[in-house]
């Protein structure tokens, strides 16, 4: 809601039907950028719907089993998840006021970031040396255009992180620059959510007989 | 909120807002909680902890749902005050969302490819 | 090292000299129209030296006001492209019978009628009602602009940048053959090889980004940005409208986007997930593209419905009956639109449980709608009615589209849609909604509206001869169809065997006919309205004796809205401060704090349609070259900080004075 600067006039039953205070209306950053993560989120599901109707048809081609590495996708994970809480001290840093701090704790998590892609593009190119690549079968396009699409949001969200370590360098923690902190850190999570869903779903479910 | 407090915080992060305000000690407990949840699905799977595919589907998509509300409380701050409460209800609207498109997506492809799946000339001969 | 014909493909992609359909005359004689016309306009514009005004005031605006016209416009501009595909289709099917062939082959009829659907619903009845949301909104609310100023721009320019894809593919290549869903396989590259799909694909893709965009600004908007003592429940109907339509666009192009992006995969990379073999189900494809085709019809009757709320209280001089209903009816409305999906295609075999469960949900979803037309009704009753051109729609509107939504409960039934699906009959109904719902709605919003926006009313003679052509022109129109299709008779033919149904078609190309007067009615009202502009002069800013905040405002609003936020007390809050005797404030103005114009939205946009352009012609340098040019304008825009400034004091008082003597001279 705005805010409530109501000027209530001399007289009692005057009442007054405009705001002559300085007014600081409250942003819409925040809120606006939630609601972009909302839209994200049924992109995603878009993609697990699809992983899950088409999932199983493997073409006669290789199937979840003959393909996941378990152990690299644990890795993968372990590398996003500590990306989360890296990035969780960085927005601590910046509550405190650490530029410096800040700024670390950030590169900290793009190199866990990096880490990610590196594991999964490598994994990519395993699959599609294999012969298993997304052309394969239908299960395979809806393998690798739904983890792609994971990967791609990553890929955007360290691109984002770099341009806001520029921009933190050149005007330091404005309340401008917070707010895209913020907004970067709900994206980030969010991407660690989606995340659970994929290896939840996609890798460990799909090995099952 | 007066204009006051307005000014002295530049219109940052002034209620408790979707990222909110986390503390050491909530990231670390969200961290470690997380460790636990996903360490057990990846041990089930990998160490065929289990025999029944259904137990095993049940219990990972479970604790995978629990690990989202961990992500959600102690890394997305989610509460019920934040945006005077429209972030939850947009949070709560898209999960109805997905899982309307999931479960309905399932179910009418189920079907569809139950009931037009080939069929041989005997067994349509066959047919009531 | 690479021969001819491998350098012009790298070049050019696969772009050449023969997608250009010099053997097309009715191409070619639109293609001479066009550029005739584009040259007057365009020698105009620089005769008059409008380049650095129209750059400044409109292109690189940021004002909610501006951009919610600029929408409008694109809006009338489509309708006649739109309209042209109706009146082609018409004439094929009045005169295709037995051995005649009627004028237009197969592969022609079959872009026209998709290009009919998707700009009539993409780039006519979605960008009316967005200026129509755009424009009102900011000022029903009483606040200064929308959340994301920026956005906004870049939203309209990019729906700009669909539109203009698709007009490209007039007179380079081709448009999509496959309706305007893209059915796989048909759309899939096996069946649809060349570049029509792709134009399709990339026109809704860059289109969709600014649809999504704008969605989360409304919403922000209205959540944050509503004057103090507006509540949620003092909120005007069209700005409750407002919220559900753009909640359903966030919360459904998305689904769009993704399928259209899986189609795209298919055709460009080779994946399987729509194709026949190879593991794809087409099915999947038809179930996800209805998921977001039912709200989406949803997203463009809700603000129909707002307006009809806003004029019949406005013209029957009463209080909206029933605020509250109407509220829930929108919001159930909203939400159970996401659960009737399936009875798009009924006979596609789900079977007799999935078909009960998406008949039932499609039969209740027309209780809230039946709710909201008793409200109308109820605020009619016992009230002062003035026949204003925006109230004679909103009649019309009533019976036409309870016809419609009646067929539309007939078609609910399973049983009666494993008859009627795809038949003509499916075609009457919609066109019955969507003309009686939607663009009843939009012609009512934009003559109610537009003495606001630009300080003096459209002509209502001409207003009326639009009405009574447009109404009179649908029935005659669509009735035909109903009966076409109770025969049997399926739609997307442009070929008739059966010489009986001729007189149907016949009926139904005079009914095209009429509707084509009432379009032309509309353009003459609107040059007609700007010849006698100082006669129709609406000078006091509330020329209907209007209830809501908008009218509080001068006709057009100064750029900033409002001098002072207004504070809210009740329900209809313009209403409210004049029977409560409310006195404009005359001073203690200040300088107010306003977003820079900026350009950056055009040029992204601009980037997007090359890039678009580059994807469908397979011209991958410069669609690489282009994500580039994206990336680093993009990113260098957001190291820009300083992106707004305050209007002066002077300015404000020298504006808010001028007002004061406009009114002191009405008075």
């Amino acid at each position: 809601m705005a805010s409530m600067n109501t000027n209530t006039a001399t007289a009692d039953e005057s009442v007054s039907f405009y705001v002559t205070e300085e007014e600081h209306p409250e942003g819409s950053t925040m809120l606006g950028f939630w609601l972009y993560l909302m839209s994200d989120c049924l992109i995603f599901a878009v993609l697990f719907a699809t992983y899950a109707v088409v999932g199983r048809n493997y073409a006669a081609g290789p199937s979840p089993a003959d393909l996941f590495d378990l152990p690299t996708v644990a890795a993968n994970t372990a590398m996003l998840l500590f990306s989360s809480i890296t990035y969780g001290f960085a927005m601590l840093a910046m509550e405190e006021n650490k530029l410096r701090a800040t700024v670390v704790w950030m590169i900290v998590t793009a190199l866990f970031g990096l880490a990610f892609l590196g594991l999964e593009l490598q994994e990519f190119a395993h699959l599609i040396h294999e012969g298993a690549g997304p052309t394969r079968s239908a299960f395979l396009s809806a393998f690798f255009t739904l983890v792609g699409t994971h990967g791609l949001h990553v890929t955007m969200g360290l691109v984002w992180m770099v341009t806001l370590m520029f921009q933190l360098r050149r005007h330091g923690l404005i309340a401008e620059n917070r707010r895209r902190l913020m907004c970067l850190s709900m994206f980030w999570h969010f991407l660690d959510v989606v995340w659970i869903g994929v290896f939840s779903f996609v890798y460990l479910v799909s090995v099952l007989p | 909120m007066s204009a006051h407090s307005h000014a002295a915080h530049d219109d940052v992060v002034h209620d408790p807002a979707a990222a909110g305000h986390g503390t050491f000690r909530g990231y670390v407990t969200g961290f470690v909680l997380s460790v636990i949840l996903t360490a057990i699905p990846f041990w089930l799977v990998m160490g065929h902890v289990i025999e029944d595919t259904a137990l095993n589907v049940f219990l990972i998509m479970g604790l995978g749902v629990v690990q989202i509300f961990v992500h959600m409380i102690y890394f997305l701050h989610m509460n019920t005050r934040s945006e005077g409460g429209w972030t939850i209800l947009a949070l709560i609207f898209t999960i109805v969302l997905v899982l309307i498109t999931l479960i309905g997506s399932i179910w009418v492809m189920y079907h569809l490819n139950v009931n037009m799946m080939p069929m041989s000339v005997h067994d349509m001969r066959n047919m009531p | 090292m690479f021969s001819n014909l491998d350098l012009q493909k790298l070049i050019f992609g696969r772009l050449t000299l023969e997608s250009i359909p010099y053997h097309e005359p009715i191409l070619v004689v639109t293609f001479i129209a066009v550029a005739l016309g584009g040259i007057v306009v365009l020698g105009a514009v620089t005769y008059f030296r409008l380049w650095g005004y129209l750059w400044r005031e409109w292109i690189t605006s940021i004002d909610h006001k501006k951009i919610g016209i600029m929408y409008v416009i694109l809006a009338l501009v489509m309708l006649l492209r739109g309209f042209s595909d109706a009146i082609m289709m018409r004439l094929q099917q009045a005169i295709s019978f037995g051995d005649a062939v009627g004028y237009l082959p197969p592969h022609h009829y079959d872009q026209i009628f998709t290009a009919h659907g998707v700009i009539m619903i993409f780039f006519m009845a979605m960008p009316f009602i967005t200026g129509l949301m755009n424009y009102v909104v900011p000022l029903q609310i009483g606040a200064r602009d929308v959340a994301f100023p920026f956005l906004n721009n870049f939203s309209f320019w990019m729906t700009v940048s669909g539109a203009v894809l698709v007009m490209i593919s007039l007179f380079v290549g081709e448009f999509s053959q496959t309706g305007w869903l893209a059915y796989p396989p048909l759309s899939e590259t096996a069946y649809s090889p060349g570049v029509g799909v792709d134009y399709y694909i990339w026109a809704l893709q860059v289109a969709g980004v600014g649809t999504t965009l704008s969605g989360i600004n409304l919403i922000a908007t209205i959540v944050k940005m509503r004057a103090p003592g507006m509540t949620m429940m003092r909120m005007p109907v069209f700005s409750w409208t407002a919220l559900c339509t753009n909640i359903l666009i966030v919360a459904t192009f998305p689904i769009l986007t993704a399928t259209l992006v899986l189609l795209s995969l298919d055709r460009y990379v080779g994946t399987n997930f729509f194709t026949n073999d190879l593991g794809g189900n087409p099915m999947m494809y038809v179930n996800l593209i209805w998921i977001w085709g039912h709200p989406e019809v949803y997203i463009l009757v809700l603000p129909a419905f707002g307006v009809y709320s806003e004029v019949v209280s406005t013209f029957c001089g009463k209080r909206l009956f029933g605020y509250a209903s109407m509220v829930y009816a929108t919001v159930v409305i909203a939400i159970l639109s996401y659960l009737v999906w399936l009875h798009h295609f009924f006979t596609m075999g789900s079977g007799a449980s999935v078909n009960s469960f998406f008949g039932i949900t499609t039969m209740i979803i027309s209780i809230p709608t039946g709710a909201k037309i008793f409200n109308w009704l109820f605020t009619m009753y016992r009230g002062r009615i003035r026949f204003e051109v925006p109230m004679m729609w909103a009649v019309g509107f009533m019976f036409t589209f309870v016809i419609g939504g009646m067929t539309g409960v007939l078609l609910a039934v399973p049983p009666a849609d494993f008859v009627l699906h795809n038949s003509l009959f499916l075609i009457a109904h919609f066109h019955n909604v969507i003309i009686g719902g939607v663009v009843f709605g939009v012609m009512a919003g934009m003559t109610y509206w537009f003495p606001k926006a630009f300080g003096f009313k459209l002509d209502p003679f001409w207003g009326k001869m639009s009405f009574w052509f447009w109404l009179i022109g649908f029935y005659f129109a669509f009735m035909p169809l109903y009966v076409l299709g109770l025969m049997g008779v399926t739609r997307r033919l442009s070929h008739f065997d059966d010489a009986s149904l001729q007189i149907w078609f016949v009926i139904a190309a005079f009914g095209a006919f009429l509707i084509l007067l009432g379009i032309l009615s509309t353009l003459i009202q609107i040059a007609v309205s700007i010849m006698r502009r100082e006669e129709l002069a609406d000078l006091t800013g509330d020329p209907w004796d209007a209830r809501t905040l908008e009218w509080s405002t001068s006709s057009p609003p100064p750029a900033y809205n409002f001098a002072f936020t207004p504070v809210v007390h009740d329900l209809d809050a313009w209403h409210d401060m004049k029977q409560r005797g409310y006195k404009r404030p005359l001073e203690g103005f200040r300088p107010i704090h306003m977003p820079k114009n900026t350009g950056a939205g055009f040029i992204l946009a601009g980037i997007s349609l090359v890039i678009g352009f580059a994807l469908i012609w397979h011209i991958w340098w410069l669609a690489a070259l282009g994500m580039v040019a994206l990336f680093v304008v993009a990113i260098g825009h957001t190291f820009n900080y300083r992106r707004d400034f305050h209007i002066p004091v002077e300015d404000v008082v020298q504006t808010e004075e001028q007002r004061t003597r406009l009114l002191a001279g009405q008075a």
